[in-house]
């Protein structure tokens, strides 16, 4: 990852989606869990949505992840990554249909294919690392 | 006749629009007010008859030009007496708002409902271009994002065009759709807009144009982006008992879509390639004998041309999959085509009047009032569908004899 960090809008920080957004200081990709029935909650709310419970932890994940499909952005909407960049949705192994939007990083967009591997690496800004993603290391 | 539903006692009596512009600097409110006060007389009614309002998104200030007026500014100044209202943003898509109109003339909480919804973006962004609209002010001063777009903003994916772009990128990787089939909702509705007074962009539009366009966020360019502009629309949902009073037969509404089934999220949704287009569009088919072959038109929402392509194959005009291939060569959706496609130029040249337009279109059209680009064989079937990602909402109309 190049040193200079691009300018990025940063998430508001809320006792529900704080261990997501700060899990990169540990090099951590976390998503809630319910504690009953194992479900990831995503995005976080305060019930178990499979199962109502509300008995609730911060789970760490593999950070391995499937790239699910992506695009590559020419258009300067804001400041933000050079041009152009990789905006992708990824596929978390630990449960079917949960899904990052995200950037790919450290892959020419030559080499991007749909269901390749990738893994989480961490942008920090201020009090927040955000996960992007990676072709995975074999 | 089996099925039996109640917006059968809905009627779309009158259809008006303002002026549209790509950017008119005129107060949004006024054209607001020229689109609802043209359908009211377009059905052959005066203010005193309307008793109830229905619009999207409601007021809004952000982002700016995105709401020309509330439904409290239309009920003063035309100071309307309503026995039932609605505005808002949480709906099937912009056309919910009229979907809901149909409930209430349905339930005679009111008659006469004037549906309305406005825009003036094209003013809104002026010299700045898209960053004046962007959330936070196109970033600094400490924005933070909250809500959905917390999940996306971070990521620098502020626009729909990124998460459209990505259904439409998983679209081709599944079943070899390819910037040329896309391209032809593009080019179609440049062919169409043509013949439309009031469509924004009209220069004739080849393939090779569409092709050598800049990107925007792929497989999307320019030209599969709608053009934002300012103007205002409207359409009057009247009780089909009223038809004796209106000045011609009223558009009878057929069926409607609202269903969504899948998670509401641009990114957590089950199927990216279908989104909620799907469900509206199958719960519409389940209540009406009418089939997909039954419609003679079809003008279905293209914020996006690749939303336009979801909809083909959630109505079923093709199989899942394969609007590519149904599109291919653009014949088949021209004007004089099978199904006659977006014949106003959808947003994509007549510009972005957010959802209304199309219901517009296709009412005028069953009218046989769409002057020049009037599709020919007398029609009396036509479906209009707006939203796009997890907003879907349709409805099926027919001709009155």
């Amino acid at each position: 990852m190049s040193d200079e960090l691009p300018f990025r809008i940063l998430p508001e920080l809320t006792d529900r989606n704080r261990h997501f957004w700060t899990g990169g200081e540990h090099g951590e990709l976390r998503f809630l869990q319910c504690d009953d029935c194992v479900y990831l909650i995503h995005p976080p709310v305060p019930i178990c949505p499979r199962c109502h419970s509300k008995a609730q932890h911060a789970e760490v994940v593999s950070g391995r992840a499937t790239l699910h499909t992506y695009t590559v952005n020419h258009q300067p909407w804001m400041p933000g990554p050079g041009l152009p960049y990789v905006v992708a949705i990824v596929e978390i192994p630990e449960q079917a249909g949960l899904r990052l939007t995200t950037n790919i990083v450290n892959c020419p967009i030559a080499e991007i294919e749909i269901g390749m591997g990738m893994q989480v690496t961490f942008e920090h800004h201020d009090d927040v690392w955000i996960p992007l993603f990676e072709p995975e290391r074999s | 006749m089996s099925i039996e539903t109640i917006e059968r006692s809905a009627v779309i009596s009158g259809a008006g629009q303002s002026d549209v512009g790509r950017r008119l600097f005129r107060d949004p409110l006024e054209l607001t007010l020229d689109a609802c006060l043209a359908a009211i007389t377009d059905a052959g009614l005066t203010t005193a008859d309307i008793d109830g309002i229905a619009t999207y998104p409601g007021p809004m200030t952000q982002p700016a030009g995105f709401s020309g007026a509330g439904l409290v500014d239309v009920q003063d100044a035309l100071r309307l007496e309503l026995g039932w209202y609605t505005g808002g943003i949480e709906l099937p898509g912009q056309l919910g708002s009229v979907i809901d109109a149909c409930l209430a003339v349905a339930a005679r909480l009111a008659t006469h409902v004037l549906c309305f919804r406005s825009v003036y973006e094209g003013s809104a962004q002026g010299s700045k271009g898209r960053k004046a609209v962007m959330p936070g002010g196109g970033g600094g001063g400490g924005f933070r994002a909250s809500g959905f777009m917390e999940w996306t903003l971070p990521f620098a994916a502020p626009s729909a065009a990124n998460w459209i772009a990505l259904m439409a990128q998983r679209h081709f990787h599944e079943f070899g759709t390819t910037r040329e089939q896309l391209g032809q909702i593009a080019l179609n509705a440049r062919a169409n807009a043509a013949l439309n007074p009031k469509a924004i962009y009209t220069d004739p539009m080849t393939l090779d144009d569409y092709l050598a366009a800049r990107l925007v966020s792929t497989p999307l360019g320019l030209y599969d982006c709608d053009v934002p502009c300012d103007g205002g629309t409207a359409l009057i949902v009247s009780h089909v008992d009223t038809t004796p009073d209106l000045r011609r037969p009223p558009i009878r509404v057929e069926a409607v879509g609202t269903a969504i089934r899948g998670r509401p999220s641009w990114d957590q949704f089950d199927d990216l390639t279908t989104m909620a287009c799907r469900d509206a569009a199958a719960q519409m088919w389940e209540r009406t004998d009418l089939t997909p072959a039954d419609v003679d038109l079809a003008e279905l929402y293209d914020g996006f041309s690749f939303i336009t392509m979801a909809w083909l194959e959630a109505m079923g005009f093709c199989g899942r999959g394969e609007s590519g291939p149904f599109v291919e060569g653009g014949r088949r959706i021209a004007r004089d085509g099978e199904l006659p496609l977006n014949t106003h130029g959808g947003q994509l040249s007549a510009g972005r009047l957010h959802g209304y337009g199309f219901l517009h279109e296709a009412c005028v059209q069953l009218w046989g009032e769409a002057g020049a680009r009037q599709v020919g064989g007398n029609p009396e079937v036509g479906v209009a569908a707006a939203g796009g990602g997890p907003l879907a909402g349709s409805l099926l109309l027919t001709r009155t004899r």
